[in-house]
């Protein structure tokens, strides 16, 4: 077997699982949500690799993803992680089977986006922002367990 | 007791959302924090500084690592000029074990701090002055024997990357107190690890 076949054939299914991490800036990361002008719960979770709290809210996300993918409501997960650390996001995602979609916001100045998220918001993860039909829902700087994020999400869903 | 267990979770949940704590203009606390040597700090202890610059950050924090080296910066240009640099570690070691006062001293070693490096093991410095992430500066500035907050937020623009900083938000703030002019802006906001409460 040529060597160009046996790569194509090793990456074939690499390629159908991996979920790949797309690097966008602010503006970018609007469209995935704030933008959307549509009946659909957009729940955007920013979260980090190294942030413990975050990665263990992760699942809850990934269960509500799971409970409503018939029901309008779509997960948007925004890794806060540098841009160099790129390649250490991915293998998370991989490994954890994060998303998709999973975002990496990188390049803008953060004392201005973030009062953009949330005039509240003082920047510490985890943080959560819901918009539906164009317009913030809701946000919230801390935690989630099942229960609550549950709970909210149904209540914003109606 | 399920609902009872309810109600109390949505009350903490509303608690630790309220965020108290300083505004530009507030005057702040002294406090009397042990640090790693084991003596305790306050800022009275300062006869002739003219304000500070009170960095609450920690050991583990990726953030707070990539600002370790230019935290260090400040104290070396502002020390002597009246704007010494007291960092502080709110964190709660039972919830980040590296968080820990034996971590704490041996970072301090390694990277030769030239400031105090106190412990708010109460956290109650942290929840007064309004402390939520790592690092989060507060720039203080001495007025008779008050200590007036100027300027509350992040260290610069660029966590990532410190050659590519375009804004040293506490550079200016210090720089323009020490000039006698007003500081602007006088806060900012920046991503970073939200301090670990005790629970």
């Amino acid at each position: 077997m040529s060597i160009k076949k046996a790569c194509i054939l090793l990456l074939f299914p690499v390629l159908l699982i991996s979920n790949k991490v797309t690097v966008v800036n602010f503006e970018q990361l609007q469209n995935y949500a704030a933008n959307k002008n549509n009946d659909t719960l957009y729940v955007v979770n920013f979260w980090a690799t190294w942030c413990d709290p975050c990665v263990k809210e992760l699942p809850a996300f990934q269960q509500e993803s799971k409970k409503y993918a018939a029901n309008k409501v779509k997960i948007i997960y925004v890794s806060l992680n540098s841009g160099k650390e790129l390649n250490k996001v991915q293998d998370f995602v991989d490994s954890h089977k994060l998303g998709p979609p999973v975002l990496l916001l990188s390049g803008d100045n953060p004392n201005v986006w973030i009062n953009k998220v949330d005039t509240s918001w003082s920047g510490a993860i985890p943080a959560t922002v819901m918009y539906k039909s164009g317009k913030k829902v809701y946000f919230r700087e801390g935690d989630f367990t099942s229960e609550s994020l549950d709970k909210i999400i149904q209540s914003k869903n109606k | 007791m399920k609902k009872i267990m309810f109600i109390s979770a949505a009350i903490i949940a509303l608690c630790s959302f309220t965020i108290t704590g300083y505004n530009v203009g507030d005057k702040a606390t002294d406090f009397k924090l042990k640090n790693i040597d084991g003596k305790m700090v306050s800022m009275a202890d300062y006869k002739d500084a003219k304000g500070f610059i009170v960095v609450f950050t920690c050991n583990h924090c990726p953030f707070a690592k990539a600002y370790e080296d230019r935290i260090i910066a400040l104290n070396a240009k502002y020390a002597t000029k009246g704007y010494p640099v007291i960092a502080i570690n709110p964190n709660d070691p039972n919830a980040v074990a590296e968080d820990n006062y034996t971590t704490m001293q041996q970072r301090a070693k390694a990277k030769n701090y030239s400031f105090p490096y106190l412990v708010d093991s109460t956290q109650n410095i942290a929840h007064t002055y309004g402390a939520t992430r790592t690092p989060h500066v507060f720039v203080l500035q001495k007025s008779g024997s008050d200590f007036l907050v100027k300027y509350i937020g992040a260290i610069d623009d660029n966590s990532d990357d410190a050659t590519a900083v375009k804004d040293k938000y506490v550079e200016n703030a210090v720089d323009n107190l020490l000039a006698g002019k007003a500081v602007n802006p006088t806060s900012t906001k920046a991503i970073g690890c939200g301090i670990k409460w005790k629970s």
